[in-house]
């Protein structure tokens, strides 16, 4: 398809870009209410009067001078892939601090338009923004926006299309330093003449002065000379500025756009506390903040274990109703294997994991996940962490995968490493399903409980051990923390539908294409033979019937499978009288530890590498082998 | 009474009082191996200097002056805590009482020389933070690239981030260390001469949310100590 125009998305984290993303191109990338969910970046495309026109998503990124992984993406984009135009969003209701990254925006000569996004937020806060005096002064189109509502987000792309058609030349406003920096910039401009990196000259200079370390070293590799001058240019404005010549440049640029926030904004600041910050003060407070996260974990739990169970039970009812039952190959590998794996599924996924999806996208709406990063900062320190390393893993209790991606925001390889691994032993939806679906509704809730709690402990001890293994500090948290906001039921409702579909479309077919295959093995005496290969590990060690010994091997690519084809492995509906309840808890606790699924490995592979997944699954079998054979035979004294 | 008598004593009461609690005479006496006869004694000399407040039944606590004193004090000993380990070599466990004795003898110009040729430590051997000097610096760096001393004292009282009250206003002056978490810092908006404000604290040395630039920003503990404010 013909493109005829690039549009990217940028500015700092948690700002609507990716809400303003989804209005225009109509897909649907995750978003939220805090910072750093968007780590890779997106496209779509928008047909708009006959034009298609090409959007990118980029992460957020706080200023050009890159922190973390996903801010790099950022800057690489916009710095060395030229789109068409930029569209800055901009939060109104923190307009000091996204002017500071505009600012560098303009810097680097891309044309630009500001789509001013949260005015609504703004107007709550007392804050009133002069637009027409803001597009005066930055000399780029402002377009105020609300784009949870979808307001102001067509014309941004009237405003791209406009911006383009005019001369490059008008873009030329940059900021102007004091004249001891600007006097030097000229000079470094002038020995860089001749020097082409890809990105604009100017700005090439502003970042040698900066000491930016990625641009050094793509200026250093052929042209040494030039860094011995611009050491020596930064020198001498540190020495006048008695500061490091780049936080002198940080603070002139943020002088700027305090000056800008001056004129054009007026700030009526409101007597009374509003909601949200009331709910701040009980949900970070040193004692009920934390009362209040147990108690939302707990019921969430809870809610999700009653919930899921009666579902699976009326389901299982409703359908045993209309067995037939017939004998024979056939009508058993169609009931048994097809409509017992449909009906099982359809447990697992309504009861479940839609549910899950639903709670977490209203958590992540509200803005309470960068809260539960505040409070679990100092105890995430004692395995080498800070509190940031929590949402990526809160993430993990939905699936492991996005989890595992978005560990990138984690700011060195070390603490990205740990927080991987660690959240491959979170349970995720799947592994809820096989705890909550046999051992809440077989056993009881409270063993379910007790598996989480012996799972956070593991993910804990691990995190020791690791801690202790990679040599390091961690950085500590610098997070910013969103208001509070309420979740919109139609954002919260799609979010859960995105993530809900792929599980809809590759696992549902996946588990009742192998639910008929387990039956015929089962039928055909294939099922015992791999079984009984299995049986030294499953049977002798972990004290567990024969047929489970496929289940895990299935496990590896769904692990709600493996409660799903319980049922048809074992030959019967009704699972107590085949496993002892101890049996239920150490196969859950097995499914709960064991190698990652297939979808997990394969994000493993792409984060950390070959060998770093590899060791990471292996120690996971390993471990569920020998806690599960441990658990069998101390569980076998107590119940 | 010698000096360095006096000085032990405000150690001991910064260590189980802080900057605004209140230490107990026992609590001294056993700390000091003195009797609490002789201790009150002390007191009663410190509160005429100027350095602690004191009432009989209650305990004593420190003024700003002791505060300062010992703020003094402790730098001193962690910085040659410091010396001892990563220079000399001498074993963790015998670094503290070396240090102990040092301390009192430490002029304010070996002080300086000895932060400096430490490039500025942060932290003492056993983890605990280094209070900052008393000179006219926005940051390390500057100090470490000076030849000479020929700097100036600071004539203003500062302190870091962490020992604000909550809802204290107060401006930045100086940021200890360097490299990408200062960046970070000055990027999202904490550059000298910004006014924050501190919002809360987590429990149990946790991180602290502050107001900059209308924004909140949580900072986990162990940078926030490095960020040091003079209040407005």
């Amino acid at each position: 398809m013909k493109v005829d125009l690039v549009v990217a998305l940028a500015g700092n984290a948690n700002v609507g870009k990716s809400s303003i993303f989804n209005q225009l191109t109509g897909l649907g990338q995750i978003i939220g209410n805090w910072p750093g969910k968007t780590v890779e970046k997106a496209e779509g495309v928008l047909l708009h009067h006959e034009k298609h026109i090409k959007i990118i998503d980029l992460p957020g990124i706080y200023s050009l001078s890159t922190y973390s992984q996903e801010e790099i993406v950022s800057r690489e984009y916009i710095a060395l892939e030229h789109p068409d135009v930029v569209v800055n969003v901009v939060d109104a209701t923190a307009l000091e601090r996204n002017l500071f990254f505009t600012l560098q925006l303009l810097e680097m000569g891309t044309p630009l338009v500001i789509a001013l996004n949260l005015v609504d937020g703004a107007k709550k806060k007392g804050i009133t923004i002069n637009e027409k005096k803001l597009q005066r002064l930055l000399n780029a189109p402002v377009v105020p926006t609300i784009a949870t509502k979808g307001i102001g987000v067509h014309e941004i792309v009237d405003a791209a299309i406009e911006q383009t058609a005019k001369q490059s030349s008008a873009y030329k406003n940059t900021i102007r330093y004091g004249p001891e920096i600007e006097t030097r910039i000229e000079k470094l401009e002038r020995v860089l003449t001749g020097v082409n990196i890809g990105y604009p000259l100017r700005w090439t200079a502003i970042k040698l002065l900066e000491g930016d370390s990625d641009i050094v070293n793509k200026v250093g590799e052929k042209h040494p000379d030039v860094i011995v001058a611009a050491n020596i240019l930064a020198g001498e404005i540190s020495e006048i500025h008695k500061e490091p010549c780049s936080t002198v440049i940080t603070s002139e640029r943020y002088a700027v756009a305090a000056r800008i926030v001056k004129e054009v904004q007026t700030f009526k600041e409101s007597e009374k506390p509003s909601m949200g910050e009331r709910f701040d003060a009980l949900s970070m407070h040193s004692v009920w903040g934390y009362v209040l996260m147990f108690t939302i974990m707990l019921s969430i739990l809870m809610f999700m274990s009653l919930f899921g169970g009666w579902l699976s039970e009326t389901l299982r009812n409703l359908f045993e109703g209309v067995n037939p039952h017939i004998a024979g190959f056939w009508p058993d590998l169609a009931w048994n294997g097809g409509v017992v794996g449909l009906y099982a599924t359809l447990a697992v996924a309504l009861g479940f994991i839609l549910p899950f999806y639903l709670i977490l996208g209203v958590l992540e709406d509200s803005g309470y996940l960068p809260k539960i990063a505040y409070l679990m900062d100092r105890p995430c320190h004692t395995i080498g962490l800070h509190g940031k390393a929590c949402i990526p893993l809160l993430l993990g209790f939905g699936c492991n995968v996005p989890a595992c991606v978005g560990c990138r925001i984690m700011e060195t390889k070390r603490d990205r490493l740990i927080t991987v691994f660690l959240s491959t032993l979170v349970p995720c939806s799947a592994r809820t399903v096989v705890i909550l679906g046999l051992v809440g509704a077989y056993v009881g809730v409270q063993w379910a409980i007790a598996l989480y709690v012996f799972d956070f402990m593991l993910i804990f001890i691990i995190g020791r051990i690791l801690n202790r293994l990679l040599p390091g500090v961690s950085v500590g948290i610098i997070m910013e923390m969103p208001p509070y906001r309420l979740p919109s039921g139609k954002v919260v409702v799609k979010q859960a539908w995105n993530r809900f579909k792929p599980f809809l479309i590759t696992a549902l077919p996946l588990i009742i294409i192998g639910s008929i295959i387990v039956e015929a093995m089962r039928i055909t005496n294939v099922l015992s033979l791999v079984s009984t290969a299995l049986s030294p590990v499953t049977v002798v060690w972990l004290g567990l019937p024969a047929f489970t010994g496929f289940l895990f091997i299935f496990g590896v690519i769904r692990k709600e499978a493996a409660l799903v084809l319980l049922t048809t492995a074992a030959g019967t509906l009704d699972i107590r009288s085949v496993m002892s309840p101890v049996q239920m808890v150490v196969f859950a606790l097995v499914i709960m530890i064991y190698i990652p699924c297939i979808a997990t490995i394969a994000a493993l592979i792409r984060e950390t590498g070959w060998k770093k997944a590899g060791l990471i699954s292996i120690t996971e079998i390993g471990l569920a082998v020998l806690i599960g054979g441990v658990a069998f035979r101390l569980l076998n004294l107590f119940m | 009474m010698p000096k360095e008598h006096i000085e032990e004593y405000l150690e001991a009461i910064y260590d189980i009082a802080g900057r605004d609690g209140i230490a107990k005479t026992t609590e001294i006496a056993d700390r000091l191996k003195n009797a609490p006869a002789s201790v009150t004694e002390v007191f009663q000399r410190m509160k005429r200097k100027g350095l602690v407040r004191y009432e009989s039944h209650k305990g004593v606590s420190l003024t700003v002056k002791g505060y300062k004193a010992a703020l003094k004090m402790k730098r001193k000993h962690r910085l040659l805590e410091v010396f001892l380990d990563k220079i000399l070599h001498i074993p963790k466990e015998n670094i503290h009482e070396q240090a102990c004795k040092m301390e009192h003898v430490l002029s304010d110009e070996t002080e300086i020389a000895l932060c400096k040729t430490l490039k500025g430590p942060a932290e003492c051997p056993h983890g605990s933070p280094i209070p900052p000097c008393n000179l006219e610096v926005k940051n390390c760096q500057e100090c470490l690239s000076e030849q000479t001393l020929s700097l100036e004292k600071r004539d203003k009282d500062i302190i870091a981030i962490t020992a604000l009250k909550h809802g204290e206003k107060a401006k930045i002056v100086f940021v200890r260390g360097g490299g990408g978490v200062m960046q970070r810092l000055c990027d999202l908006g904490l550059t000298n001469g910004t006014t924050i404000s501190l919002l809360r604290e987590a429990p149990m040395n946790g991180p602290i949310e502050i107001c900059v630039r209308g924004c909140k920003l949580v900072i986990g503990r162990g940078i926030a100590e490095k960020i040091f404010v003079q209040k407005t």
